[in-house]
């Protein structure tokens, strides 16, 4: 039931996101019935709100729907199947007592301070953006500066324009969502400017939201200076080097208003890193088992709070999986312990889970390091796939059944991207 | 009529204001900018200097080590952000030594208590992330770390509420000596006091000629701070310098109040007094040298960086004191360690405004006081339910990263916090790791709300730093286009 709370639930899922909604209604499918997702947002859904774009479920439904359409698929069966929401509400702490159960503290307008007596949690609480320090962009600071989500939370739920001439940094998905997005509302979009020779975003989104619409793409070209007092007057962009610094002789002066950084997404794991538990320093999310168990014994985690997608099909499909993990935990039910490693080799950026158990299916996810066309794809000496095309920008997943694990008595599984030429 | 009148709302004139609220006078704080604190204040590195390293004969030096006593006072009253963390003069060769001896006899000279010489195994022990070249250090007990701008808002609300009266977003354009006092156009405003005081900081040559007192000249030098993740909190437990050179007390590694990183500044000298660009080159020079002292600080962690200008004189020292025209007093050139001095810039000029005819009667009834905000975040779950319980909009979190929440919000705004950086600078919302990304929209609508303006008229920072425009209006229906055609 939306906006109940009681002190007690075999599943606690942190965030209301399309992870936090999957990993709900999967915590149902073990068995259990008593699951609460905590959301700090007024409503559920996650980012997927302020997605009015299409191009969602075409994994997972079949069809093609629109982040708040996708997302409310997903909250009408957790509201049918009487999983309680609680909005504008946060997680503040974790803790153990000496019978095992999870304690969460949960802070809230209407309940203040409150703990939540659970037997598991997921952690589902998503990503934030990359700002414009992480990327240590010199010249001034005036107003006008905006992430690329913040700006589409400005158009798309509030109803107000971010500016009236803007610049785009970075390719990342949001960013060509986004370029797209102003000029149907009349704003004039100077350009996409990414450092890499490769777009950050979807092939689809490039064709869509740049080509389809005239906006220029310069690769290889970074914005090296902002210019303006109160309001951002123009950014100087420049050609990069090849150790990415600007060649400032190149470079040129574009009059703006607005610049939107689209320059990448940071898992949020600061309560991951207040409860100890242990990061992976490349994808910067947990390090988790084939059950999506993190290093802290209850502890699950899934979508982008643990590596960030690039669809939300896949992160449905991970986190559903998690939350049945996570209820099969409530139930006292234990898997054994994984038994191999699976570590990231040549052209792999990373993959995950970071371990496997030889007696189950096991969904991979990985992410080159660059842009190979065509390579294979290899995993041991188990299995090989070739690959007409893969870019950072899209993630790779591949199934390994059973069958292929049962004769491996290594404990070190190593993925590797070979180039071949055509 | 006014007094008083102090022109420049930064932490010199707020002090200033304050210390003249003990007496009966009427006196009014002139800034330029929407909120006070908004030029070189709230970029100000946040030190509150121990006086070792400051020229033994200068006013700023005896000002300095008279201003760092006065801290814990201050902060006992007003609940500003500060802790006395102690400062480390670190040097790597012989010849460094050699200077740490001397400064730390210059320093005993003037009166700075507790200076300790480490030897490199006492500094490994005691700053285990520091490079291993550093053979020794001088240790100051005595410095801290302040949030100056929180000093700033506390000195000023401390004034207003003991009478002094405030004018925000009001640039002094004119100043004239009539026959009874001085006439300020003031922004919309004309102001008349019988005395002025010029606390503009980089702008104060400017300000003294409109009344032809402008017998020094400011040249601005331009700082650049890099912010760091909490995530290092802890690299250094103390205030880092390196050996100073004369142009500037080199790049620091600031442990802040709150618990952030801070790395900088660099010392640039500008002509122009408004533009503080954060530029590549002092990006490199910042990381490079406090690498050199901390090998582990890695500028990925960098969340956010900001230059500002400090305002330096040419006679090398603070100007303070009444200038040719009579009535018209001078508070200039109040670069490093002018943060520290402040307090004792205060009482100082107010003494010199006394001997020059001002009546200095004590009110009866000046509080020193003001009560702190309440920080959620810093407090204990007990302290944090008992909140909730006096305002539920204690339990509405508005910024994540920093835990702030809306009564603390609200609560900035009835303090005089009428745009972003103001609530920023007054709650932390939008301080923290994601730079406002999830709380920007939510504070602009709390203001919106609670000064009840539009939601696109919020600012920045004032003036035209504006953040949203309106959609336009929907063009005409595809039926009116068609009867036009």
């Amino acid at each position: 039931m939306f906006g109940r709370m009681s002190k007690s639930y075999d599943v606690v899922v942190v965030g209301g996101g399309p992870a936090g909604l999957a990993a709900a209604l999967g915590a149902l499918e073990s068995g259990i019935s008593r699951v609460l997702i905590v959301e700090r947002e007024p409503e559920a859904g996650g980012i997927l709100r302020q997605c009015i774009h299409s191009g969602f479920g075409l994994h997972h439904f079949k069809e093609e729907l629109t982040g708040p359409e996708y997302a409310e698929r997903f909250i009408t069966k957790v509201i049918d199947r009487d999983i309680d929401v609680v909005p504008q509400s946060y997680v503040t702490g974790l803790a153990v007592d000496s019978e095992g159960t999870r304690l969460v503290r949960v802070l809230s307008e209407r309940g203040g301070l409150s703990t939540i007596e659970c037997r598991s949690v997921v952690l589902a609480m998503g990503c934030r953006e990359r700002t414009r320090g992480a990327v240590r962009i010199p010249g001034s600071r005036p107003s006008g500066i905006c992430t690329a989500g913040l700006a589409q939370k400005l158009v798309n739920l509030d109803g107000y324009l971010p500016g009236e001439r803007a610049v785009i940094l970075g390719s990342g998905d949001i960013g060509l969502i986004m370029a797209r997005r102003l000029t149907l509302e009349g704003c004039k979009v100077e350009g996409v400017f990414e450092l890499m020779p490769y777009s950050n975003g979807l092939t689809r989104n490039v064709v869509q939201c740049l080509s389809d619409f005239d906006i220029p793409l310069h690769l290889s070209t970074t914005v090296a200076m902002i210019h303006g007092r109160d309001r951002l007057e123009a950014v100087t962009v420049a050609p990069v080097d090849e150790a990415g610094q600007p060649i400032l002789e190149k470079g040129w002066d574009v009059p703006c208003d607005t610049l939107l950084l689209s320059i990448g997404l940071i898992p949020e794991n600061e309560l991951s890193l207040n409860l100890g538990i242990e990061l992976d320093v490349v994808t910067g999310g947990p390090v988790v088992t084939s059950t999506m168990a993190t290093s802290l014994p209850g502890v699950f985690a899934c979508g982008n709070v643990l590596h960030v997608h690039d669809l939300v099909d896949f992160v449905t499909e991970e986190a559903l999986r998690a939350g049945r993990f996570a209820g099969e935990y409530a139930r006292h039910i234990r898997r054994p312990q994984d038994t191999i490693s699976l570590v990231p080799g040549q052209n792999v950026r990373y993959c995950l889970p970071h371990t496997l158990s030889p007696d189950r299916t096991h969904t991979i996810y990985l992410r080159t390091k660059k842009k190979l066309q065509p390579c294979l794809l290899k995993v041991g000496d188990l299995l090989e796939r070739k690959l007409r095309f893969v870019v950072p920008a899209e993630m790779i997943h591949l199934t390994i059944k059973p069958e292929l694990l049962e004769r491996f008595y290594e404990d070190r599984l190593q993925i590797d991207l070979i180039p071949l030429t055509e | 009529m006014f007094d008083v009148a102090i022109i420049g709302g930064g932490v010199v004139g707020c002090a200033v204001a304050r210390e003249l609220s003990r007496y009966h006078l009427r006196t009014v704080l002139i800034e330029r900018y929407a909120e006070v604190g908004f030029g070189t204040t709230k970029t100000n590195s946040g030190i509150i200097h121990a006086g070792q390293q400051t020229a033994p004969g200068t006013l700023k030096g005896l000002l300095e080590v008279r201003g760092n006593a006065m801290f814990d006072e201050l902060q006992r009253e007003l609940g500003f952000g500060f802790r006395r963390c102690g400062e480390l003069v670190v040097a790597s060769s012989e010849e460094e030594i050699a200077t740490l001896h001397r400064m730390k006899s210059d320093g005993e000279a003037k009166g700075v208590r507790g200076l300790v010489m480490w030897d490199r195994e006492k500094l490994k022990r005691e700053e285990p992330n520091l490079s291993s070249h550093l053979v020794a250090a001088l240790f100051a007990p005595t410095a801290g770390v302040i949030n100056p701008y929180e000093f700033a808002f506390a000195l000023v609300k401390c004034a207003e509420q003991n009478g002094v009266e405030l004018r925000v977003g009001s640039p002094v354009t004119s100043i004239a000596k009539g026959p009874d006092g001085f006439v300020i156009e003031a922004g919309a405003e004309t102001l008349k006091a019988h005395f002025v005081l010029n606390a503009a900081g980089v702008h104060a040559d400017q300000v003294a000629a409109m009344v032809g007192a402008a017998d020094f000249s400011i040249h601005p030098r331009r700082g650049e701070e890099y912010l760091l993740d909490k995530r290092l909190e802890g690299i250094v437990q103390r205030l880092i310098f390196p050996v100073p050179t004369p142009a500037s007390k080199g790049i620091l590694i600031i442990p802040t109040f709150d618990g952030t990183i801070m790395v900088g500044p660099t010392a640039q000298d500008q002509e122009d007094r408004f533009d503080v660009p954060t530029t590549f080159e002092g990006s490199e020079a910042v990381f490079s040298s406090v690498r050199r002292i901390c090998p582990a600080i890695d500028p990925r962690a960098t969340i956010a960086e900001f230059a500002g200008l400090r305002a330096v004189s040419n006679t090398g020292d603070f100007i303070i004191g009444q200038s040719a025209v009579p009535g018209f007093f001078n508070v200039a050139g109040i670069q490093s360690p002018g943060l520290t001095a402040s307090p004792a810039i205060a009482t100082h000029v107010v003494d010199l405004l006394g001997r020059s005819g001002l009546s200095l009667v004590e009110r009866a009834d000046f509080n020193p006081e003001v009560a702190p905000p309440f920080r959620f975040a810093q407090q204990s779950n007990d302290a944090r339910q008992a909140l909730i319980a006096t305002d539920p909009l204690f339990g509405k979190l508005v910024c994540r990263c920093e835990l702030v929440t809306e009564a603390e919000v609200n609560q900035a705004i009835d303090h005089g916090a009428c745009t972003l950086d103001g609530v920023k600078f007054r709650t932390r919302a939008g301080m923290g790791r994601c730079q406002g990304g999830f709380c920007t929209t939510r504070v602009m609508q709390i203001l919106a709300d609670r000064l009840k303006v539009p939601f696109h008229e919020v600012t920045k920072r004032g003036g035209d730093s504006w953040i949203v425009r309106p959609m336009p209006a929907p063009g005409p229906a595809p039926d009116d286009q068609t009867e036009e055609g």
